[in-house]
């Protein structure tokens, strides 16, 4: 894909401190327009706090944050109404009908049209789009989790955004609404129109959604670039076994066939079981996670709060 | 359309959509016990004589009922923010360009639409049920749409800074203690020249005592002002009160209200739902 020249979103060393903790060191990354930028990450890394900086619902320590060109907390109501924000799942507007709640909250980006694009997105087009056609009378409430999922995402499309964010957008979901979900976001990206942001700690969500993943741990961008550029750049060595002469080796080595090569033209026939394992950035990834997971200090996820699911 | 023309449209709608909502299906029970559990105490009380005035405390307290429903929708606001709050409401309305604006647009006019059923309940029955109302002359419906009219901006706003200084549903519900313990001093159900004196001064201070008296002055004969305190309706005095609570509610209200909007991100509400699960669990 060839991605376009301008600049979505720029991010340039974003710190954030809560009392004496730092959540957020030296973030600095960027986006261009009609990009997929996945924020990958552990629990407690930063992932939230980065993401409500960008929103402009939340302050920073220190750095320098341009969104659609302006600084968040600054941005006036003509950039709120570029800006889309599926936010994680929750209970609001629970008497309402699925159709008049799209056509009311989509009613606000009416003064908002361009010559280029038309807001807010026609209702009826938008719930046929995210697949609540049978559902558009419904009460909000009586929809299943999958369902208000979708309705989440229309409303944070609803205006058309040339920027969108999505946080932890499938939290709790089953394999087919995740999947159903990814669908939909991967047609949206189809445009090149939007560029979108989401944040998961599914490295698997990341790769199939995001032309670009950055891995955020302990409050520092540890890896950036395509998921092929990420297995190169970070990921480790592969894992070769085999046996000779009934006993048993292992070797680690970033040239797996080269080395696999060399040990036939030196053993010929004697080698058996051979195994090798490429190093995944899975693997890269789980090991980061793990040891996230058992450093982690409670204070230290103080204010980074993500919900227990 | 201009943004400010289409905020105001969006959220006069919403208003209007969420008005309906509120006297839909159960809803509609909920609404109906209050006023109609009021208008059995006034049937109650339509022949019982105040003090060998020769006035019937029906009639006294029909208007008062009034005035008192009125102040409830302070109440009502308390209870749509900190609840709204809570399941995210206010931050979905956060995401919108004016959605803040939008959003208490509606809120007064649901908040406002829900005093003006009420009434209706009330006043439409209760007319039938008390005699000696005066509704026939534009005099009392003049009086009575000024003192609704600063009613509803001075307790909705006055509401409106509560709500966003109380923290969740459970202070909003023990918020309606003393306003209960208020009404219960400001003479809606028994005339407040019965009270001690400290009492009265009290009460007095507080936006029901006078719109129960505003009510009375519109809907009852002159005559009747003889049981009020100073033996009159005190038109200038019940203006400058409302108008006072009115206009401090004004000033407050966007400057709290701004503040309160502003704290609101996805990881707060997440917060507000753990311990929502927790006071459940």
């Amino acid at each position: 894909m060839k991605l376009s020249d301008e600049i979505a979103l720029e991010v340039d060393g974003l710190r954030m401190r809560y009392g004496t903790n730092d959540v957020l060191k030296d973030v600095t990354f960027r986006a261009h327009r009609g990009e997929v930028l996945a924020l990958l990450g552990p629990n407690g890394a930063g992932k939230t706090t980065t993401i409500e900086i960008l929103e402009g619902f939340r302050g920073r320590s220190g750095g320098r944050v341009e969104v659609l060109g302006a600084d968040p907390p600054h941005g006036d109501e003509s950039w709120r109404a570029r800006i889309g924000i599926v936010l994680q799942s929750w209970r609001d507007h629970g008497k309402w009908r699925v159709r008049e709640l799209l056509a009311h909250l989509g009613s606000y980006y009416a003064a908002y049209s361009t010559d280029k694009i038309t807001r807010p997105w026609d209702t009826a087009d938008l719930i046929e789009h995210v697949g609540l056609t049978d559902q558009g009378d419904k009460q909000v409430r009586m929809l299943s989790g999958g369902q208000r999922r979708r309705l989440d995402v229309a409303i944070g499309v609803v205006g058309r955004p040339e920027m969108l964010f999505l946080d932890e957008p499938t939290a709790g979901f089953d394999p087919e609404a995740r999947r159903a979900f990814h669908d939909l976001i991967l047609g949206l990206a189809a445009s090149g129109e939007t560029t979108i942001m989401l944040t998961t700690h599914d490295l698997a969500e990341a790769e199939k959604l995001a032309d670009r993943i950055m891995i955020l741990n302990e409050g520092r961008i540890v890896a950036d670039g395509t998921p092929g550029e990420l297995a190169e750049q970070f990921v480790g060595e592969d894992e070769v076994r085999w046996t000779l002469d009934g006993q048993r080796y292992v070797r680690s080595t970033r040239a797996s066939t080269r080395f696999v090569h060399e040990l036939f033209k030196t053993h010929g026939d004697a080698i058996n079981d051979l195994v090798v394992r490429p190093s995944s950035l899975e693997d890269t990834y789980l090991s980061l996670v793990r040891k996230a997971e058992s450093t982690h200090d409670p204070a230290i996820g103080a204010g980074v709060k993500e919900p227990a699911r | 359309m201009t943004p400010s023309v289409m905020v105001i449209r969006s959220g006069t709608r919403r208003g209007l959509i969420e008005l309906r909502q509120a006297f839909a299906g159960f809803e509609l029970i909920n609404q109906l016990l209050w006023p109609v559990a009021t208008l059995v105490a006034v049937f109650f009380l339509r022949d019982r004589e105040f003090r060998d005035t020769g006035f019937e405390l029906g009639t006294l307290v029909m208007p008062s009922v009034l005035g008192m429903f009125i102040a409830l929708g302070m109440i009502l606001v308390i209870q749509y923010l900190t609840v709204e709050r809570e399941d995210g409401t206010l931050l979905r309305a956060k995401t919108l360009p004016h959605g803040i604006r939008g959003y208490f647009i509606g809120k007064l006019v649901t908040t406002s639409g829900c005093i003006l059923v009420y009434l209706m309940i009330l006043l439409v029955p209760g007319a039938f049920i008390v005699d000696g109302l005066r509704l026939g002359t534009a005099g009392s419906w003049l009086t009575l749409a000024w003192v609704l009219a600063l009613g509803l901006v001075a307790t909705q706003s006055i509401g409106s800074v509560l709500g966003a200084l109380i923290s969740n549903p459970r202070g909003a519900g023990v918020m309606s203690v003393p306003v209960m313990a208020l009404i219960g001093i400001s003479g809606i159900f028994y005339p407040i020249t019965s009270l001690p004196d400290w009492l009265q001064a009290i009460a007095q201070v507080f936006p029901i005592y006078w719109l129960g008296l505003g009510m009375r002055s519109a809907l009852l004969p002159d005559d009747m002002a003889a049981v009020e305190l100073h033996h009159s309706w005190r038109h200038l005095e019940t203006f400058g009160v409302l108008g006072a609570w009115a206009a401090i509610g004004l000033v407050l209200a966007p400057i709290v209200l701004r503040r309160m909007a502003r704290r609101e991100s996805g990881s707060r509400v997440a917060e507000y739902r753990e311990k929502a699960l927790q006071r459940v669990g």
